[in-house]
């Protein structure tokens, strides 16, 4: 296993660096990260990142079946139209997480920006997943096409919200799934509560749920399949008459 | 080619501002190491700070910061300046050579009184900072080739073309000692880049850096030039400095309720209002100050006597965090600018659009 100390080093040295060392040595620490980009971007199957410090936007951008490990929080843009692979992040993320997603899954320990999962989307075996154990801001899922995200909204306090507003605007494909049932003014048009929970969905939620405690290392004894409400697009291809009239 | 103020710029940049709320003073070191982690946010074509509290032994006067194309528009803007103001003092601002700094204006610092008898009088609602702004506001109309780019009490800007990190060695920051600093790297995509046009903006005491563009900008540059504004820059972030000047000095709003007027609830967030006197104030507040709502991507910190204030548009187009540590407070762009020179804060979180993070000195309310 290698180690680089990041301090100072300037983030296309360091993604150079990064590169070079999975030749030899596909597992690596890096220590004292403070915002360098595109950290994992493009990595293949066999490397494995472990970050601590707080790596800076667009962290997988493109990412190929890598597996990173954040130990911080995360900023903006992570797993930027990854392809395949795993991001685990021991804290909060920001705004416009799994933006354009195509494959792989990222799991975040806290809470997340907004905009989470914009315009994610599935292709065939390809099924991005987002898995959140805290609370979203605005735009959750907003243009969503494909794929799934689940909301846990753990140890939220009183005053605090799930979810903001304007949740699934746009939204064309994939599924939200949310710990509970916020009201309706919070989500846009594009997207309706789904009555339809079936096995298949209690399988999904259970395994990715049980990775997230395992991972995280909690209990979460009082959380609850059957609180989970599913959300779905009101329709697969809300804009296909904007441009003609049959 | 075309000079700013004859182009308009789409914008993102970097910002950060750190806050010590009990008023201990340093130098500026961090803030450029903050924002200088930023260095990729922004292009080389502006980079500035804004200082409070530096100058305690001028703190009565106006600290004006001027720009000069060439020594002809000094000769007319002096006249102008004896004319209308007693000075204190008068001095080029202190920079030492930095490679990357280049094509650089005559840069002069004057503290000055407003001449009271004959210039300001009660009976024309005119105060000597009233009446201070104005003739700020002359010189940069009618002086072409002068800008003053700073004009508050006991602080000052700093600013021009090239990174920030430069911009700050060229200014010498590290020998001025503030409890409150703000700083932006600038990333214009079209500009031609000129001194005046790099954040902060500035008017009297008020200093904004901005991240974004100003959709409404227009709309809002039509209602301030109604009070007497003059925007000579066609950038949007000059605008929102002037409205929080009209908002809290000329009409009097507490500061929270002018962020709500640039930073309205949507209507419909408003009818949900359970109190009835807070939808009706909500209500007024969109009604009377319609065209002071800015509209388009922002983050902004606004900096004033009283403290540091950060703010979103309502639905987060541009990034935004904040931290606290001890008396500090912090707010940037990324996260890791805070962290930088920041170890292990109490508390790091992600302000939601539209609601403000608001640090003021102690002693000060909200």
């Amino acid at each position: 296993m290698k180690t680089i100390d990041a301090l100072n080093v300037y983030y296309r040295d360091l993604n150079s660096l990064i590169d070079n060392s999975i030749e030899t040595d596909s597992d690596i620490t890096l220590k004292n990260i403070f915002g360098q980009r595109y950290i994992g971007r493009g990595l293949p199957k066999k490397a494995k990142l472990k970050i601590y410090g707080t790596p800076g936007n667009d962290m997988a951008a493109y990412m190929d079946g890598a597996e990173i490990e954040v130990f911080g929080n995360a900023q903006d843009a992570i797993g930027n139209t990854m392809n395949y692979g795993r991001i685990v992040i021991h804290g909060n993320c920001g705004d416009t997480l799994g933006y354009a997603m195509r494959g792989g899954e990222i799991y975040v320990e806290g809470d997340v920006g907004y905009r989470v999962g914009i315009h994610m989307k599935e292709y065939e075996e390809m099924n991005p997943v987002i898995v959140v154990g805290g609370k979203s801001g605005d735009f959750f899922g907003e243009y969503m096409a494909g794929g799934a995200i689940i909301l846990l909204g753990l140890n939220l306090t009183k005053d605090e919200d799930m979810i903001g507003r304007f949740c699934g605007t746009g939204m064309h494909g994939g599924v939200i799934y949310l710990n509970g049932t916020p009201d309706k003014y919070r989500f846009g048009k594009e997207v309706a509560k789904s009555t339809n929970i079936t096995s298949e969905d209690v399988l999904f939620l259970r395994k990715h749920i049980d990775f997230y405690k395992k991972t995280f290392s909690k209990q979460l004894n009082n959380l609850k399949i059957e609180s989970f409400s599913k959300y779905v697009a009101v329709n697969k291809n809300p804009y296909s008459n904007m441009y003609c009239i049959y | 080619m075309l000079r700013e103020g004859e182009l308009r710029i789409p914008s993102g940049c970097s910002i950060s501002g750190i806050i010590d709320k009990k008023g201990k003073k340093f130098n500026g070191e961090e803030i450029i190491k903050s924002i200088t982690l930023m260095h990729d946010r922004s292009n080389g074509l502006g980079g500035g700070f804004a200082a409070y509290g530096i100058y305690p032994n001028y703190k009565d006067f106006y600290a004006l910061h001027i720009f000069y194309e060439n020594l002809s528009v000094k000769t007319q803007t002096d006249d102008f300046i004896k004319k209308h103001f007693d000075i204190e003092k008068v001095e080029n601002i202190p920079t030492r050579s930095v490679p990357n700094i280049v094509n650089i204006p005559l840069i002069w610092r004057y503290f000055v009184r407003p001449r009271t008898q004959t210039c300001v009088s009660k009976e024309n609602f005119i105060d000597e900072a009233e009446f201070t702004s104005r003739c700020i506001i002359k010189i940069n109309t009618n002086c072409k080739g002068a800008y003053v780019f700073s004009s508050g009490k006991n602080m000052g800007t700093f600013k021009g073309v090239g990174y920030p990190e430069d911009i700050g060695k060229f200014f010498m920051l590290d020998t001025y000692e503030a409890h409150m600093w703000t700083a932006h790297g600038r990333f214009p995509t079209n500009t031609p880049g000129w001194w005046g046009g790099a954040h902060p903006f500035t008017i009297l005491n008020w200093s904004v850096v901005h991240n974004g563009e100003i959709s409404s900008y227009d709309t809002n540059r039509r209602f301030v030039e109604m009070y007497g504004y003059k925007c000579t820059l066609k950038t949007d972030t000059e605008v929102i400095t002037y409205l929080f000047d009209m908002l809290v000095r000329k009409h009097n709003l507490p500061i929270e309720k002018a962020i709500k007027v640039v930073s309205a609830p949507f209507w419909d967030d408003i009818e949900r209002e359970k109190s009835e006197e807070v939808k009706n104030e909500l209500r007024s507040i969109r009604a009377v100050y319609a065209n002071a709502l800015i509209n388009g991507p922002f983050s902004i910190i606004l900096g004033c006597e009283r403290g540091m204030i950060a703010l979103n548009d309502r639905i987060k187009l541009r990034p935004l965090v904040a931290a606290e540590k001890n008396n500090r407070t912090y707010v940037a762009s990324e996260e890791s600018a805070i962290r930088v020179i920041c170890n292990n804060p109490e508390k790091v979180w992600a302000p939601k659009g539209g609601e403000p993070v608001i640090a003021l000195l102690e002693g000060e309310q909200e």
